[in-house]
């Protein structure tokens, strides 16, 4: 005899929950957590460097850098001035879930920080679908990967809180509409469109991110 | 885009539900997927005959359910499902929307005996 089960269990609940545990744990203890996205080449590296020296002796800064492979990332992250810097290297996987960052923050006294940045792997599909944990989602994306890029991935666009454009130092030299990718920003982006810093644009903006 | 991920999500869910409700064998899988969610039926499908085989759960069949996208507009909240190239309000152009349906990923029901 058939017999019907009513279930109606998200699928991806697992990470889902995982998340909520990562996120208990560093609000218990106060620390600020964001999660950097960006396709790979972006400048999601080179901005976490840049942005270290601006926050030394303000914030004690503790970097978590999802790679596939090697620990180049928290290396330059640790000698940018990093509090403490954790390489995750998810063998294969394209993104950070809850489970690896959990994996992280198991190696890390938290009590001893005051902004977590979690440095996602080099992707603009699979991050978006899993939940971290983190406070803050942030996209760096930098002129050279082209204005198309918020309609070809708008499931990476339609998340974040901030947007950081990089590498506008090129914009001479390539055909990059900002118009046409703003609108495609905005047209992927619910609710409150995200806080813009162009970051390679000096100081003024650099000091604006860092103060954000 | 994680079918496999997914399709061995979607086996712990089912397999945990048909043993509370002690049944010998599933023998249909209701799965309610958004049009926003980037999965694909196919997919999920091919890894099923592979990692149910040798459950209670081998053989079911899975039905699909596909939630078509619906947004709303912050500004004049009118409704209304968004178009591959443009999700920009109809009503009065805005920008500024919010995703009501078409993330959805779960699964709604099993047939189990």
């Amino acid at each position: 005899m058939t017999q019907r089960v009513s279930i109606v269990e998200n699928i991806l609940n697992a990470n889902d929950r995982l998340a909520e545990e990562n996120r208990a744990r560093i609000d218990s203890a106060g620390v600020f957590a964001i999660n950097i996205m960006a396709s790979p080449g972006a400048g999601k590296t080179s901005l976490i460097e840049q942005t270290l020296p601006r926050l030394a002796g303000q914030l004690r800064v503790a970097v978590v850098d999802g790679d596939i492979a090697t620990s180049i990332d928290a290396d330059r992250a640790a000698a940018a001035g990093a509090g403490a810097a954790i390489q995750v290297n998810t063998g294969g996987e394209c993104h950070l879930d809850a489970v690896m960052l959990r994996g992280a923050l198991d190696q890390l006294d938290l009590t001893q920080f005051d902004l977590l940045i979690v440095e996602n792997v080099g992707n603009l599909v699979c991050p978006a679908s899993f939940k971290l944990g983190t406070h803050k989602s942030i996209l760096v994306a930098s002129v050279p990967e082209g204005d198309d890029k918020p309609y070809k991935y708008p499931g990476m666009y339609r998340g974040v809180d901030a947007l950081v454009i990089n590498k506008i130092d090129l914009l001479p030299y390539i055909n990059f509409r900002m118009d046409y990718f703003q609108r495609g920003v905005e047209a992927s982006t619910p609710a409150s469109p995200p806080s813009r810093f162009p970051a390679a644009r000096g100081k003024a903006s650099r000091v604006g991110w860092s103060g954000w | 885009m994680h079918e496999l991920p997914a399709s061995q999500s979607i086996l712990e869910i089912i397999l945990r539900h048909a043993e509370q409700a002690h049944a010998k064998r599933v023998t249909d899988v209701y799965l309610v997927i958004g049009q926003l969610a980037t999965l694909m039926d196919d997919s999920i499908q091919f890894y099923w005959d592979i990692i149910a085989e040798g459950t209670p759960a081998q053989g079911a069949r899975l039905h699909f359910k596909r939630i078509p996208a619906q947004l709303q507009c912050m500004v004049c909240f009118e409704k209304y499902s968004p178009n591959e190239e443009e999700i920009r309000c109809p009503n009065c152009d805005s920008v500024g929307v919010k995703v009501i349906a078409g993330e959805e990923f779960f699964v709604e029901a099993i047939d189990v005996e």
